[in-house]
C-alpha cells in the first residue's frame, strides 16, 4: 500500500515552530559567549553556533505555518528536543577539547545535557574551558523545565497550541493549569524555576561566606544550581559534589528534592498554602520512598562497615538516594565501592523518579502510586467481585484510561530497559570489551531513565566515553526517548499517526 | 391563618389534614379527581389548576394567604410556584424538593428562588435513616438546640435488662430525662416508681451521649452498628451513605445500574459500592450480608425494598430500616419484619406541618402521629418558668407536660426540681397534644 501523498502531518508547521525555538536559543549562546569573554576564553564556539542557530531558525520559520494540530504538536516536541541536542553539540565540536572533540561524543554530551540525564563522556575535566562547562550546565537548565516554558511562552505569543504542547509533555494530565491562560501558567512555572535556582545560588554563596564551604565560588554556585534544580547532574568538578564540604552537600539535597517535586504544588506553597502539598498522596508517597530507600541504604552501609560515623552514613545515603531517585546524578562518594546490597538500593531508586509535573525523569512516583493503588484494588476485588472501586489520587478519581496508560508505560519502560541492556552487552562483546551484567543494566537504566551515573566504568567518577560508538548512539536515542517519554515516540512510530 | 397548599398528593393531603381543623386551607391540584376526593374527607377549599400559574394562585386567594406550601412531586414546579406566589402576595412560602441540589443553593442564600423555607425530602429521609441506624431499637430521632439535645423514641425489647425496672432504677444517666412512655396508644407521664415493660416505647430527651448510653443500656448485646449495608443507590441511598461516611462509617452500597454504581463509587470514597442485584441470593451469601448490623433498603420500589429486607433478615441481618414510598404501607412493613419503616413523604409532610407550628416554637417534633409533641421554646420574661425553680412553677404547668432539657448558650442543663430557669434559656418540653395551646401560651 502506498501512503505517499496521503500524509496529513503538516511538517512545515512543525519545523517552522522548531525554527522559532531555535531562534530563541541564540540568547543563551550569546550569554555563554559573554561568560567566555569574562574568563578570556575562546568566544568562537558560542558566537559561531549562535549565528548558525539564528540562521537555521529563521530559515525554518520561513516554511510558514498553519494551525497546530495534535500530530504537529507531537512532532514538534520530538523535533525540538532533537534540534536543541544537535545545536548544543556544536560548541563542543568547535572547541574541540578532549573527549568532546568527536561528533558522537559531542552529540552524546549535548543530548545527555538537554534531556537532563547527566551521563558524561568528559574524563579530564580540566581540559575544558569554564564556558564549555557552563554551556553543559545551561543545556541542562534549559532542558529541565526551560524548554517547556520557552516553547510554551513562544508558542502562546504566536497564539497557537500551547495547551496541546502542555498535554503532549505531560501524559498523566498532572500539570494542572494554574491560570486560565497557558502563557501565564508557563510564566509562573518559569519564575518558580528561576526563583528556586536563584535561591540555591544564594544558599551556596551564604555557606561559602560563613566559612562552611570555603571552596564555593560564584561560578560553582551558578553551574550547580543550573543542574541541581533541573535534576540533571552535570558538574564542572571531576569530584562532582564530593569536591565540596559536607555543609554544601547537605544544602544541595533539598534543591534536588524540590526540583523533583510537582511545580504546581510548589507554586501553591509559595502562595502560603502548604495544604496542597501535604494533602498530595503522591508527595507523601515520594517522601516515603525517599526515606524508605535511604533507611535501607544506610542500614546496609552500616552493616557492611562502609562508614562508622552517623553523620557520614546519614549524609551519603540520603544524598545518594535523593540524587539517583530524583534522576539528578550527583555523587559525594564513589558508590561503586559500596556493598552489593547498598548498590542495589540505588539501582532500585533509578526506576522511581520524582513527582510528575517536575523536572524529574524516569517512571515517576505518580505512575508507581497508580500501579500500587490499582494493584490493591485488584486484590480487593478478589474478595468483593461486584465492587466498583475507582483508583483515587489525593481523593480525585483517576480515569480507568489513565490507569491503563500507566500500566502500558511501566511495561514498555521495562521492555525497553531489557532490550537496551541486551544490546549494551552484545555490542560490547562485538567491540571486544568486557562489561558485567550489573554494569550494563546500570548504564541502560541511567541513560534511558535520564539519571546519569551508573556503576562500574560508567560509575559516579567514571564516564561513558569508554562505550563503543554504536552503544553511545543507542544511548543518545534512548535518552531522547526517555525524556519525551515513550508513548509520544511510539505514537510517532504508528502508521495511523501518519495517515489521515 | 389562610394556607394555600399546591399539590394534593400524599404530602399535600397529609399537611392539609393536619392544618384543616384550625386554619383556612385552600388546596390546588392539576388533577380534578384528587381535588374532589379531598373535599369529601376534609374541610378545605379545592381549586383545580396549575399552581405555578399566577392566575390559578390568584383564584386560590393567594393575595390574602399567610402561607403557601408547594408540595407537588416535581421539584421545579414547587420552586416556580413559590416564585410565582411571591410576585402576587406576601405569604410565607414553603417548597418541598427531592433533590438536595436546590437545597444547597437555597441554604447559601435563604429566600433564594422566592422560597422562605425549603424541605428536602431525600435528605430529610437520609438524615432520619442515619439517626436511626446509629441507635439500636430507636424508632424516631430528632435533634434540638443545634444538636445539644436529642429526642429519641426507643422500643424496649422483651429481653432488655431495663424491662420490668422502675424508671428510677433505669435512669442512671445524669443528662437524660424520661419524658413519656407510650403504652398501647396511651401516653403515660412517668414517675419514679413507674415500671417499664417490654414493648413500651420510651420518649427520652437528653444529651446525644446519654441517649447513646441509654440505647446500649436497653439493648446491651447490640453494640453500635459497624457494618451497614445500603440497598439502592438513588438519591436517598446516596445521601444516606454520604452522611454515614461523614460520621466515620464505611458502609456498603448495592446498586444494580452499572453507570450509577460507578458514579456512586467516585462520589463516595469510603463506601464499598457493589454493582449487583440486592435480591440475588448468591450476592448476599458472597458479601456476607447476613453478618451486617443494619440493612437500609432505599430502592424506589416498595415491593423490592421489602423483598431485599426480608431476604437480608433471613440471612441474619440484625436490623432493617426500610424506605416505604407509599406511606400507608409503613405499618404493614413493620408488622412483617421490618424494624423501622421510613416514609419520605410522611417525613416531609411532618416536617412542613412541624414548621407551620414551629412558628410559635423554635423546633417541634411530632410523636406517634399526633398524640404529643416535643417543642423547643425560648423563655421570655412573660413565661411562668422565668426566674423560678421548676418545683415552684410546677403548679402553673398543666398535666401532661415534662421539661426534658434546658440549654443556656452552649451549655446543657438537666432539669431537676431545684433548677432555676432564666430568660433566654431554651427549654425542650414534651407536651401532650391536648394541652398544647395552654402550654405554648404559658411558657
Amino acid at each position: 500500500m502506498r501512503v505517499v501523498g496521503e500524509l496529513r502531518v503538516d511538517w512545515a508547521t512543525s519545523l517552522s515552530l522548531v525554527g522559532t525555538v531555535l531562534k530563541a536559543l541564540t540568547a543563551p549562546l550569546v550569554g555563554t559567549a559573554l561568560v567566555a569573554l569574562w574568563y578570556r576564553e575562546p568566544l568562537v564556539p558560542f558566537l559561531a553556533t549562535a549565528v548558525l542557530t539564528l540562521g537555521a531558525g529563521i530559515a525554518l520559520e520561513r516554511l510558514g505555518r498553519d494551525d497546530l494540530g495534535i500530530r504537529e504538536g507531537f512532532l514538534m516536541v520530538a523535533l525540538t528536543w532533537l534540534a536543541i541536542a544537535v545545536v548544543g553539540a556544536v560548541p563542543f565540536l568547535i572547541a574541540g577539547e578532549g573527549n568532546l572533540a568527536s561528533p558522537v561524543n559531542a552529540l552524546f554530551e549535548s543530548t545527555s545535557g538537554v534531556t537532563t540525564t547527566g551521563a558524561t563522556v568528559v574524563a579530564d575535566f580540566d581540559t575544558h574551558s569554564r564556558a564549555i562547562h557552563l554551556w553543559r550546565a545551561l543545556l541542562q537548565w534549559m532542558g529541565g523545565l526551560g524548554i517547556l516554558v520557552i516553547a510554551v511562552a513562544v508558542l502562546s505569543q504566536l497564539s497557537i497550541g500551547g495547551a496541546q504542547l502542555m498535554e503532549t509533555e505531560s501524559q498523566t494530565r498532572d500539570v494542572n493549569k494554574l491560570t486560565p491562560s497557558i502563557e501565564e501558567t508557563a510564566r509562573l512555572l518559569g519564575w518558580l524555576y528561576a526563583g528556586l535556582t536563584g535561591l540555591m545560588v544564594a544558599t551556596w554563596l551564604a555557606i561559602g561566606a560563613v566559612g562552611l564551604g570555603p571552596e564555593v565560588t560564584l561560578y560553582d554556585a551558578v553551574a550547580h544550581a543550573f543542574t541541581a534544580v533541573s535534576t540533571a547532574g552535570f558538574s564542572p568538578r571531576a569530584g562532582s559534589l564530593g569536591a565540596f564540604s559536607p555543609a554544601v552537600q547537605w544544602a544541595t539535597i533539598p534543591f534536588m528534592f524540590l526540583g523533583a517535586t510537582n511545580f504546581v504544588l510548589l507554586y501553591h506553597l509559595t502562595r502560603g498554602d502548604p495544604s496542597r502539598l501535604v494533602d498530595s498522596d503522591e508527595f507523601r508517597f515520594y517522601l516515603a520512598v525517599v526515606l524508605g530507600l535511604t533507611g535501607l541504604t544506610a542500614a546496609f552501609l552500616v552493616a557492611s562497615g562502609e562508614f562508622t560515623r552517623v553523620e557520614r552514613v546519614a549524609r551519603h545515603s540520603l544524598f545518594q538516594v535523593v540524587s539517583i531517585l530524583t534522576t539528578t546524578g550527583y555523587a559525594t562518594v564513589d558508590f561503586n565501592g559500596w556493598s552489593a546490597a547498598a548498590k542495589h538500593m540505588l539501582f532500585l531508586a533509578m526506576f522511581s523518579g520524582g513527582m510528575a509535573g517536575s523536572t524529574t525523569c524516569s517512571i515517576k512516583t505518580l505512575r508507581w502510586l497508580v500501579v500500587v493503588k490499582s494493584f490493591r484494588r485488584d486484590l480487593f476485588r478478589e474478595i468483593h467481585p461486584d465492587a466498583i472501586r475507582p483508583v483515587r489520587l489525593s481523593g480525585q478519581v483517576v480515569d480507568e484510561e489513565v490507569v491503563r496508560d500507566v500500566y502500558a508505560y511501566v511495561l514498555l519502560s521495562g521492555i525497553v530497559f531489557v532490550l537496551l541492556t541486551v544490546f549494551v552487552v552484545t555490542d560490547a562483546a562485538r567491540a571486544g570489551k568486557q562489561i558485567g551484567e550489573f554494569e550494563a543494566m546500570g548504564a541502560s537504566a541511567a541513560t534511558f531513565l535520564n539519571i546519569g551515573p551508573a556503576f562500574g566504568a560508567a560509575g559516579p567518577y567514571g564516564d561513558y566515553a569508554w562505550f563503543p560508538a554504536t552503544t553511545k548512539v543507542a544511548f543518545i536515542v534512548l535518552m531522547w526517548v526517555g525524556r519525551i517519554e515513550i508513548i509520544p515516540v511510539l505514537v510517532l512510530l504508528t502508521p495511523a499517526f501518519w495517515r489521515s | 391563618m389562610r394556607v394555600v397548599i399546591v399539590g394534593a398528593g400524599e404530602v399535600g393531603s397529609t399537611i392539609a389534614e393536619s392544618l384543616a381543623e384550625s386554619h383556612d386551607v385552600v388546596v390546588v391540584d392539576i388533577d380534578s379527581d384528587r381535588v374532589e376526593s379531598l373535599t369529601y374527607s376534609l374541610d378545605v377549599l379545592p381549586i383545580e389548576g396549575d399552581g405555578s400559574d399566577v392566575e390559578t394562585l390568584e383564584e386560590a386567594g393567594v393575595a390574602d394567604a399567610d402561607m403557601v406550601i408547594a408540595s407537588t412531586d416535581d421539584d421545579e414546579t414547587n420552586i416556580v410556584t413559590c416564585g410565582a406566589a411571591n410576585v402576587v402576595s406576601d405569604a410565607f412560602t414553603i417548597a418541598r424538593v427531592k433533590s438536595p441540589k436546590y437545597l444547597t443553593a437555597w441554604q447559601r442564600a435563604r429566600g433564594a428562588f422566592g422560597v422562605d423555607f425549603m424541605v428536602c425530602s431525600d435528605l430529610l429521609t437520609a438524615e432520619a435513616i442515619v439517626g436511626l441506624a446509629g441507635l439500636p431499637t430507636a424508632q424516631d430521632v430528632d435533634t434540638f438546640a443545634d444538636g445539644l439535645v436529642q429526642m429519641t423514641e426507643f422500643e424496649i425489647p422483651a429481653e432488655s435488662p431495663v424491662a420490668d425496672q422502675t424508671v428510677a432504677e433505669a435512669d442512671r444517666f445524669d443528662s437524660l430525662t424520661f419524658a413519656a412512655i407510650i403504652r398501647e396508644d396511651e401516653v403515660v407521664i412517668p414517675r419514679g416508681d413507674t415500671r417499664l415493660r417490654a414493648g413500651d416505647e420510651v420518649v427520652a430527651i437528653g444529651s446525644p451521649e446519654s441517649i447513646r448510653d441509654f440505647s446500649s443500656e436497653i439493648a446491651p448485646r447490640e453494640r453500635g452498628p459497624e457494618d451497614i449495608v445500603i440497598v439502592g443507590g438513588g438519591e436517598i441511598g446516596y445521601q444516606t451513605a454520604r452522611l454515614l461516611e461523614e460520621r466515620g462509617f464505611s458502609p456498603r452500597l448495592i446498586e444494580q445500574d452499572e453507570d450509577r454504581a460507578r458514579w456512586l463509587a467516585e462520589k463516595l470514597p469510603n463506601t464499598t459500592v457493589l454493582n449487583s442485584d440486592a435480591t440475588d441470593q448468591e450476592l448476599l451469601e458472597r458479601e456476607n450480608v447476613g453478618k451486617a448490623d443494619v440493612i437500609v433498603a432505599a430502592l424506589t420500589n416498595d415491593q423490592q425494598n421489602l423483598l431485599a429486607t426480608l431476604l437480608a433478615k433471613r440471612k441474619g441481618t440484625k436490623r432493617a430500616i426500610t424506605v416505604v414510598n407509599t406511606g400507608d404501607f409503613a405499618e404493614l412493613f413493620e408488622a412483617v419484619g421490618v424494624d423501622v419503616a421510613v416514609s419520605p413523604r410522611k417525613a416531609t409532610a411532618e416536617e412542613i406541618t412541624r414548621f407551620t407550628r414551629a412558628r410559635r416554637a423554635e423546633n417541634v417534633s411530632i410523636i406517634e402521629g399526633d398524640r404529643a409533641e416535643v417543642l423547643e421554646l425560648e423563655i421570655d420574661a412573660e413565661s411562668v418558668l422565668v426566674d423560678r425553680s421548676i418545683r415552684e412553677s410546677a403548679a402553673d404547668i398543666p398535666e401532661g407536660v415534662v421539661i426534658g432539657a434546658i440549654t443556656r448558650g452552649d451549655e446543657h442543663i438537666t432539669p431537676r426540681g431545684d433548677t432555676v430557669v432564666r430568660e433566654g434559656d431554651h427549654v425542650i418540653v414534651f407536651v401532650d397534644t391536648e394541652v398544647l395551646d395552654e402550654v405554648t401560651e404559658k411558657l
